[in-house]
C-alpha cells in the first residue's frame, strides 16, 4: 500500500463527489459499486514515529459522503446484524449522502453511546464489515463500505460542533447502583442505568478514568481527549465518579449493598494480571508485560520523557511476543519512544494474526519488522540480570487446532539467537483476580472469569458483570455490548421493585 | 485525595505522616500496604505499606525514606497539604494466629511495616520477640512504640552508635539457636537484609516471612510489574504477596529488578540539574 496524504486522498474524493451527486438518488448497485473505496488518511509514516498524535486522520466531508455512496442500502441489511449493538446503520449512512449528520449521529447514539470510541477500534472487518453485501459482491471484505470510518466521521462532527446532545435523565428514582471499574463495559452501564433515573457512582481503582481505553489503546490510536468527552457527558449526565477507589479493598463487594445503600451492582474490572510464556530468563531486566509497558507509557505519561515521573525503559532492539492488537500497539509505542528496530515475533503466519489488518499495515508502514513462524524459547540475560538476547525457534503450520486455525508446529533443532535488550510479552491476560479472592461467594469459572447468566447476573442476586472480566480478553464493543445487556437487567430489577 | 494531618522528622530522611483516610483506616489490616502519586498527572505511582491507622481520627500512619523523586515530593508536604492521589489497602493482610513465639526483625525504614504486624502478632497472644536494626543511630525509628510491644527487644546498629554493634542476621541467629526456637519469623527491611535473614533461619526449619517491596504502577493486578520469582513461579506481589515464604523468594532476581531503572534516573536527575543550572545561569 504507498502512502497517499491527506491533499491528495480529498482532492480525488471532491471529485468524484462531484460528479456522483447530481445522480445520487438514482445511482443503481453498479454504479455503487464503482465509486472507489476512500482510503483513511493518515499521518506520514516517517513522521509519526516520533509522535503520539493520533495516525488515522478521519475522513472529510468529501471523502465521507462518497464512501456513504458506496452503501448498496441492501434490503436484508447483514451489517446490523453483525454489530454487536445491531447500530441501524444503513439508515446513518443514507443520512451521510444527505449531509444529514445530526440525524446520523442520533441513530448511532441510540444504541451505541460511545461512536468515537467504537469508531475508532472497533474490529469492523470481523463484524459489521463482514457480511456487507458490497464486499460480497466485490469479493473483497477489504472493500466492504467502511462502516467504521464512518461512525467514526460521525461523531467526530458532533463533537466539532461543541454540541454534543446530552441524554435525558428520568426524574430520579432514589435508587442507587455501584459501578465497578469505567472501562468500556462500565460506561456504557452507567449512561444506560443513570437515564432511568437511578442514582450511579463509578468506582475506578486508577486516578483516571476510561480502564483499557486510558491505560491500555496508546494515544496514536484513540485520544485522551475523545474518552474524557465521553465521561465529560456522563458527568453532565449525573453520574458519580470515585476514584482511587478498589472493589474488594478499600470496600468490599458486598459492603457496598450491606453497609453502603447501593440496590445493584455492575463489575466490570476488565482483564487481570498478564500471562507469561513460562521460559527461562522471563523475569530478567527489560522483559515486560504489554500491560505495563503500555500503562507507563499511556496512563503514566512516561513517554514525555523528562516531564513524567515515571521511568520507561530505554530500548534499541525490541522483540513483542504475540499477534494481537495489543502486541501492536506495544511494538509501535516502543517506536515512538525510540527503539531503532523492532519485531513482533508470531508462532503462526500473518494469516492467523488476531491483530485488525489496519493496526499490522500501520505497523509495517512504522518500519516494524514482522517475524513469522517463529517463537521464544528463552530469554538470555548478561551478567547484570539485563536481559541480551532471545533464543527463538521456528515453526510450520500443521493441522487446525479447536480455534480453526492451524496449529504451529515446532522445527525440531531450528533454535537461533534474535538479539534484543527488550522483551515485551503480549500474549493475553489472566482474570482479575481482586473481587474474587476477596468475594468467595461470587462465582467464578477455572480461568477466573466471573459466571453470567444471559442477563449478565452473576451468582450473587444484584450483582452483575461483563467485559473482560466474564469474557477474557475481548474487545471494546463486545465489554458494551455486555454493558448494555447488564443496565436491561439492572433497570428490570429496580423498575419492578419501585411499589 | 488526602490530606496531610500530621508530618513529623525522624531522620535526616525519615518522615512520618498521618494522611485523612478514612475508609482505608476502617479496611487496612496489618501487612498491607497503600499506592500514592504527589501529582495526579504526572508523577509516579509508589507503593508504600501502612504503619498505623486511626479509625477515630479517621486516619493511616505512613513511613517513608526519601529514596527518589516521588518520595522527596512527599516529603515537602506539610500538614493541611493535599496528597492528590491516595489508593488502598492493597495486598493480602498477613495471616495473624497465636503460633506461639514470634520473631520480628525491622530494618531501617523496615521497622515502619513491621509495627502493624507486630501489633497484631501481640493482640493475638504471641510471645514477641523483636530485633530492629539501622545503619546508625539516628536512622532508628520506632524504638519507643516497638519496645513497648515486645516482650523481648534487641537493638543494633551497623556502626554500634547505638545498641548492639551487629547486624540483625548475628542476634536472630542467637535466638533461633535457643532451646526453644520461636514458631515464626517475619522480616522486613533492605532486600538484601531479608536475603540474609532468611538464609540464618532456613537451617532451623524456622517458618520465614518477608514483605517485599517491588516496582509497582497500578498495584491491583493489572500489569505485571511487581512480578517476582518465588519457589520458581511468577508471582505478583500486588495480589499475591506482599508476604511470600522468605525460603523460597529469589532475591538476586527481586533485587535485580529493583534495580531496572538506575541508570534512567540518575540520568534524569543529571537532565533536571543541568536544566535548572541553565534557567539560573540565564536569569
Amino acid at each position: 500500500m504507498s502512502f497517499k496524504n491527506k491533499i491528495e486522498l480529498v482532492n480525488e474524493a471532491r471529485e468524484l463527489l462531484y460528479k456522483y451527486l447530481p445522480v445520487k438518488d438514482e445511482l443503481k448497485p453498479k454504479d455503487r459499486m464503482t465509486i472507489p473505496l476512500q482510503e483513511m488518511p493518515s499521518q506520514d509514516p516517517i513522521v509519526r514515529r516520533s509522535n503520539l498524535e493520533e495516525v488515522a486522520l478521519g475522513y472529510t466531508e468529501e471523502q465521507a459522503r462518497l464512501e456513504a455512496m458506496r452503501c448498496l442500502q441492501c434490503k436484508n441489511k447483514p451489517c446490523i446484524a453483525g454489530c454487536p449493538v445491531a447500530i441501524d446503520i444503513p439508515l446513518f449512512i443514507q443520512h451521510i449522502v444527505n449531509c444529514d449528520y445530526q440525524s446520523a449521529i442520533d441513530i448511532i447514539k441510540k444504541t451505541n453511546l460511545l461512536p468515537s470510541i467504537c469508531g475508532r477500534v472497533c474490529p469492523q472487518e470481523v463484524q459489521c464489515q463482514l457480511p456487507c453485501t458490497l464486499g460480497k459482491s466485490l469479493k473483497d471484505v477489504d472493500k466492504s463500505v467502511s462502516i467504521g470510518r464512518l461512525e467514526r466521521f460521525v461523531a467526530d462532527w458532533e463533537r466539532n460542533t461543541g454540541k454534543v446532545s446530552i441524554p435525558e435523565v428520568k426524574p430520579e428514582t432514589g435508587k442507587k447502583v455501584a459501578i465497578v471499574g469505567s472501562g468500556p463495559a462500565g460506561l456504557v452501564v452507567a449512561a444506560d442505568v443513570r437515564r432511568e433515573g437511578h442514582d450511579v457512582t463509578i468506582f475506578e481503582a486508577f486516578h483516571k478514568l476510561g480502564g483499557v481505553t486510558r491505560y491500555g489503546i496508546p494515544e496514536f490510536r484513540l485520544p485522551n481527549y475523545v474518552i474524557d468527552q465521553e465521561i465529560d457527558t456522563l458527568q453532565k449526565m449525573g453520574v458519580k465518579i470515585v476514584t482511587n477507589y478498589v472493589v474488594g479493598r478499600t470496600r468490599q463487594l458486598l459492603d457496598l449493598m450491606n453497609k453502603d445503600g447501593f440496590s445493584a451492582i455492575f463489575i466490570g474490572t476488565g482483564a487481570g494480571l498478564p500471562m507469561f510464556m513460562g521460559i527461562e530468563g522471563e523475569s530478567l531486566v527489560g522483559v515486560f508485560s504489554a500491560n505495563e509497558y503500555l500503562t507507563r507509557a499511556n496512563l503514566m505519561r512516561a513517554y514525555e520523557r523528562g516531564v513524567a515521573d515515571t521511568p520507561i525503559y530505554k530500548s534499541k532492539q525490541v522483540a513483542v511476543l504475540g499477534g494481537g492488537n495489543v502486541a501492536m500497539d506495544a511494538a509501535r509505542m516502543a517506536v515512538r519512544l525510540g527503539a531503532e528496530n523492532v519485531y513482533v515475533v508470531y508462532r503462526r503466519t500473518e494469516v492467523e494474526m488476531p491483530a485488525r489488518k489496519e493496526e499490522v499495515a500501520h505497523a509495517k508502514e512504522e518500519g516494524i519488522e514482522f517475524h513469522f513462524l517463529q517463537n521464544a524459547k528463552k530469554i538470555i540475560g548478561d551478567e547484570t540480570g539485563k536481559v541480551k538476547a532471545m533464543e527463538c525457534l521456528r515453526y510450520q503450520l500443521g493441522e487446525p487446532d479447536d480455534s480453526g486455525r492451524r496449529r504451529p508446529v515446532v522445527i525440531p533443532n531450528s533454535e537461533f539467537i534474535m538479539e534484543v535488550d527488550t522483551i515485551i510479552v503480549a500474549i493475553g491476560n489472566n482474570s482479575n483476580p481482586l473481587i474474587s479472592q476477596t468475594t468467595p461467594e461470587l462465582k467464578v469459572n477455572k480461568w477466573g472469569n466471573i459466571i453470567v447468566d444471559e442477563n449478565q447476573k452473576t451468582s450473587i442476586e444484584r450483582i452483575y458483570a461483563g467485559g473482560d472480566i466474564v469474557l477474557g480478553a475481548a474487545t471494546v464493543i463486545l465489554a458494551m455490548g455486555e454493558g448494555r445487556r447488564a443496565a436491561v437487567s439492572i433497570n428490570e430489577l429496580l423498575k419492578n421493585e419501585k411499589e | 485525595m488526602a490530606k496531610v494531618l500530621f508530618k513529623k522528622q525522624l531522620s535526616k530522611d525519615v518522615f512520618l505522616m498521618r494522611l485523612e483516610a478514612p475508609l482505608i483506616a476502617e479496611e487496612r489490616k496489618a501487612g498491607q500496604f497503600i499506592i500514592l502519586q504527589t501529582n495526579e498527572d504526572i508523577g509516579e505511582r509508589i507503593p508504600l505499606t501502612i504503619a498505623d491507622a486511626d479509625q477515630k481520627e479517621g486516619s493511616i500512619t505512613i513511613i517513608f525514606q526519601v529514596v527518589g523523586k516521588t518520595t522527596y515530593d512527599l516529603s515537602q508536604f506539610n500538614k493541611g497539604d493535599i496528597v492528590p492521589t491516595l489508593v488502598g489497602p492493597l495486598g493480602k493482610p498477613t495471616h495473624i494466629e497465636k503460633y506461639g513465639s514470634v520473631v520480628g526483625v525491622g530494618g531501617g525504614i523496615g521497622i515502619a511495616p513491621l509495627h502493624p504486624i507486630a501489633q497484631a502478632m501481640k493482640e493475638a497472644g504471641n510471645y514477641l520477640i523483636l530485633i530492629i536494626g539501622a545503619r546508625t543511630k539516628e536512622l532508628l525509628i520506632l524504638e519507643d512504640e516497638m519496645t513497648r510491644l515486645a516482650d523481648e527487644i534487641i537493638i543494633c546498629t551497623d556502626d554500634g552508635s547505638y545498641g548492639r554493634k551487629a547486624l540483625v542476621t548475628e542476634p536472630l541467629k542467637e535466638i533461633c539457636e535457643r532451646d526453644k526456637k520461636p514458631d515464626l519469623a517475619i522480616t522486613i527491611g533492605p532486600p538484601v537484609m531479608m536475603k540474609y535473614c532468611a538464609e540464618t533461619t532456613r537451617p532451623f526449619g524456622i517458618h520465614t516471612l518477608v514483605s517485599l517491596n517491588t516496582i509497582m504502577v497500578d498495584g491491583t493486578g493489572m500489569c505485571g510489574g511487581c512480578r517476582v520469582n518465588v519457589d520458581g513461579k511468577a508471582k505478583f506481589v500486588c495480589v499475591d504477596g506482599p508476604e511470600f515464604d522468605g525460603h523460597k523468594v529469589d532475591f538476586d532476581n527481586m533485587i535485580a529488578r529493583l534495580n531496572s531503572y538506575k541508570e534512567l534516573e540518575a540520568e534524569s536527575h543529571r537532565c533536571r540539574l543541568e536544566e535548572e543550572i541553565k534557567i539560573r545561569g540565564g536569569r
